[in-house]
């Protein structure tokens, strides 16, 4: 069996699987139910100053498909809102309880050096392993000049991480907002303030729906609402793409990588670590199903790497970052066809009218005078664009099939059609 | 209406509990859970096959989808903007070989889309809310049509006609609206005061009012409509059943299937109603299943559904045929009526085999005898054309153009007394429907050549 074991800013778990900072890990009820259920980690929920913030009713609004699954949660919640000491005491005693797991202490305060430093040098004194810098929270905490109101600005991003790095002397992580127009801004701030790893991403500023009866958005407080925090499988493409991100780019190298947002199963968590990330953490999939899902992580992940023949996590870590390219470097001479398997097609439609309203005009329907309905690829129309297949309800009915060529790799730099193909500084 | 069924009650060895139980409804409505579980089935097909096998072409995929974005009144609207009485249709149809027979999911191993129980739950839905009509009564075109009968497409012709603007007037030879919906389903398809209801609600719309106690022919002359009205709409059902053809048909514990199916939908307190030990029905049709099924519930010991040919050949559907199995009812097929047996009183029956003989449905010579208390006929209705002298009749049927106009000028038919395919309540709302354009037209050019 494979060894999930891993390694991140030097602080070792025995598996990936973390729950982030937020009302599962608030106190040591959550805490130790979590580690009995199998979680390799915690990162305890934000600590501020005393005294401690108030919260409203209610805090959660979601994003659900029209079977009722939940897309996305968008909370208002502020950070811990119980007295810093009893926080303290309580992840002493899960320390002492729990020694072979891990607990992050996750902190946040205004913009200013001795509130930091004080503030992290109380929570390193409760023995946690690390302290992670909440840069990204942006509800709320962040109109009182904390959590996004920070992590939006590069500067200070550096400033606090380098705080924090003179104050303690145990790992420091740095949690990145998505909210901004380049992750790379921030994660290098963070690096050059010595932060040990990053966290990312934390929740995308959102308005989740509108009550509207109300006239108001939800959750709705009292007749208003408020933008809030948006996180849930919804968010997970744009979490991969900055974990990549951070990857690929030479400037951050070398910082470890805690990946949040949307892991739901064993393969969100694969598709995390194909992309670089050291280690993984989860909140609003337990706070859907309870910590019992962490069972299916470990298993299913520890099936896929011993299918894979992956021994450990760094085997296959970071596997997918060299294949994740600009579109500048992808070849224009492969061609894909759709083909529509005749045997599995339950005759739809569905196909048919994506392709003719939205793309190509690509699928030919017909109806014999049986009644039956026949959907055909013109080949010279398909581009290959793929979208019949994702509209296809039958599995594996509609096949992406590769048009066999001679022709050579060649990209858009190269490629005949581009007008600044002779210029060799546009084409870069 | 013969008052001797059951003569020896067998109710006693069931209870009155398990009596009413029996007659639930057949398939439960949906509730919100699980019509959106229901409606998220639906792959949302386009030129959907569902659409081309119902009868009233209403738009499936739309109304499920419109069940699914949680637009319900929106779903009822387009049920009932093609077929007016999608609520009583989305109970009684045999959706097993119309709509979810077509659903695409058929070609997988899958299960169709429950599109019966989504329109029962989407039309349900819009009637309890009790809102305002959802259709708009026409501008008043001056013109006034006479329909002969307010069952399905009597009704259905109605409505569309007072959308069109016209006034309707409708002669029931009954107490009470709705035809075959009020008198001729079974009573676990429509558990309650349903088709009155549905009547009512379709009355909201306006124009239209009902005339009961007045049958063609006795106190209502065709003369007088064709006079006094602008257009007549006959839509008079099947009048007279079809009769065995042999000796004591007439003894007593021998009727209709019909009539103990409509006395039982008319009777409330279904343990109250007599039921025979030993039953027979004689017949292959869903009236046939209907009947046995029935008489099963309200606690028949034997109950023996007598078809003289194979299953394939039985009009009732599969399903149907199913469902008699499971409430215990006997399906004796390849066997004939050949003798009643009993003095005063029906004590058994005898029946012939028969086989295929050259392609003929032959008498095998071999005889059996059935026991029996009460005999169901269930071997299928016909045009009363007694009081439709001049009309052209085709197949036993009132003839029609392909405009539902009959050979008397100004006088269109609909429903089960024309040829239109099957006796169903769906069809039966389609040619009202249709036929209520089609006298529109015919008034429209009226006017413009008078004119």
């Amino acid at each position: 069996m494979a060894d999930l074991g891993c390694v991140i800013g030097g602080v070792e778990s025995i598996n990936p699987f973390w729950l982030a900072s937020a009302p599962p890990t608030d106190k040591y009820y959550n805490v130790v139910r979590s580690f009995d259920a199998g979680w390799g980690g915690v990162v305890w929920k934000t600590l501020g100053i005393d005294p401690p913030v108030v919260n409203v009713s209610s805090r959660y609004g979601v994003h659900q498909d029209t079977g009722g699954g939940v897309i996305g949660i968008n909370n208002i919640e502020l950070i811990s809102d119980r007295p810093l000491e009893t926080n303290l005491r309580e992840i002493e005693q899960c320390r002492k309880e729990w020694p072979d797991r891990v607990i992050i202490g996750s902190m946040m305060a205004e913009i200013d050096e001795q509130a930091w430093k004080e503030l992290a040098i109380k929570i390193a004194n409760s023995g946690v392993h690390g302290i992670e810098l909440n840069l990204g929270c942006p509800h709320g905490m962040c109109e009182r000049g904390m959590g996004s109101a920070i992590g939006q600005v590069p500067e200070m991003v550096e400033q606090t991480t380098r705080w924090v790095r003179e104050a303690v002397d145990i790992p420091v992580f740095t949690k990145l907002t998505p909210n901004i127009t380049n992750i790379l801004w921030p994660a290098e701030a963070a690096k050059q303030g010595g932060a040990h790893a990053v966290s990312l991403i934390n929740t995308v500023n959102s308005i989740v729906s509108v009550d509207l009866d109300e006239m108001a958005p939800n959750p709705v407080v009292d007749g208003k609402g408020t933008h809030g925090g948006y996180c849930g499988s919804a968010v997970k493409p744009i979490a991969l793409n900055m974990v990549a991100e951070i990857s690929r780019a030479v400037e951050t190298q070398g910082l470890d990588i805690s990946a949040i947002g949307g892991i739901q199963n064993w393969r969100d968590a694969a598709e995390f670590i194909a992309l670089g990330a050291n280690a993984l953490q989860v909140c609003t999939a337990a706070m859907l199903y309870g910590f019992r899902i962490v069972d299916d992580m470990i298993d299913g992940l520890s099936a896929f790497m011993d299918q894979k023949g992956y021994r450990t996590i760094e085997d296959f870590r970071g596997k997918a970052v060299s294949n994740t390219v600009n579109w500048n470097e992808l070849n224009m001479n492969f061609d894909t066809k759709a083909f529509i398997d005749p045997d599995k097609c339950i005759e739809c439609g569905r196909c048919h009218i994506a392709c003719e309203d939205t793309s190509h005009q690509a699928i030919e329907f017909n109806v014999a005078d049986s009644g039956k309905r026949s959907f055909t690829v013109v080949d010279k129309d398909c581009v290959g664009c793929n979208l019949c297949a994702h509209v296809c309800p039958v599995p594996d009915c509609i096949e992406m099939k590769p048009v066999t060529t001679k022709e050579p790799y060649l990209t858009w730099p190269d490629h005949p059609l581009n007008p600044h193909k002779a210029d060799p500084i546009s084409s870069q | 209406m013969p008052s001797d069924i059951g003569k020896n009650s067998s109710s006693g060895c069931i209870s009155d509990s398990d009596i009413a139980a029996n007659f639930d409804d057949l398939h439960k409505p949906l509730n919100a859970l699980q019509a959106v579980g229901a409606a998220d089935h639906c792959i949302y097909c386009y030129d959907a096959p569902c659409i081309q096998a119902c009868p009233t072409s209403i738009d499936i995929p739309t109304f499920i989808h419109q069940i699914r974005t949680d637009n319900v009144i929106g779903a009822a609207r387009t049920i009932l903007s093609e077929n007016i009485m999608g609520g009583t249709c989305a109970r009684a149809c045999p959706t097993e070989v119309l709509c979810e027979q077509a659903c695409v999911y058929n070609h997988g191993d899958e299960d169709p889309v429950e599109i019966g129980l989504l329109q029962r739950y989407a039309v349900d839905h819009l009637m309890a809310e009790g809102g305002a009509h959802p259709f708009k009564r026409g501008e008043d075109s001056g013109k006034h049509i006479a329909i002969v009968g307010a069952g399905p497409a009597g009704l259905s012709c109605a409505h569309r006609a007072a959308m069109l603007g016209h006034a309707a007037t409708v002669f029931e030879a009954k107490k009470k609206p709705g035809g075959l919906n009020e008198y001729g389903l079974a009573a676990y398809k429509m558990v309650d005061d349903f088709a009155q209801k549905e009547v009512d609600f379709l009355l909201n719309i306006g124009g239209i009012e009902i005339k009961y106690g007045q049958t063609l022919g006795e106190n209502l002359s065709l003369q007088d409509l064709l006079e006094k009205f602008d257009a007549v709409f006959l839509s008079v059902g099947l009048g007279s059943t079809n009769k065995l053809g042999l000796d004591q048909e007439n003894t007593e514990g021998v009727i209709d299937a019909i009539d103990f199916i409509e006395i039982l939908r008319q009777t409330d307190d279904k343990a109250q109603m007599p039921i025979g030990s030993d039953v027979i029905v004689i017949g292959g049709g869903n009236t046939a299943i209907d009947a046995a099924v029935q008489a099963k519930k309200l606690g028949a010991r034997n109950v023996t559904l007598v078809y003289r040919r194979g299953e394939a050949a039985m009009s009732a559907t599969a399903y149907e045929v199913e469902l008699a199995r499971k409430n215990g009812v006997m399906v004796e097929l390849w066997a004939k009526p050949a003798a009643i047996c009993g003095s005063d009183q029906v004590t058994s029956m005898t029946f012939e085999r028969t086989k295929m003989l050259n392609g003929k449905l032959t008498g095998t010579g071999e005889t059996y005898s059935v026991k029996a208390d009460t005999v169901m006929k269930a071997i299928g209705q016909q045009l009363d054309i007694a009081p439709l002298k001049g009309f052209e009749i085709a197949g036993g049927k009132i003839a029609i153009t392909a405009d539902f106009a009959t050979n008397v000028s100004g006088v269109f038919a609909g429903g089960d007394c024309i040829d239109t395919g099957e006796d169903l309540t769906v069809q039966a709302v389609e040619d009202g429907k249709r036929a209520a354009h089609a006298i529109n037209d015919y008034l429209t050019n009226e006017g413009t050549h008078n004119g």
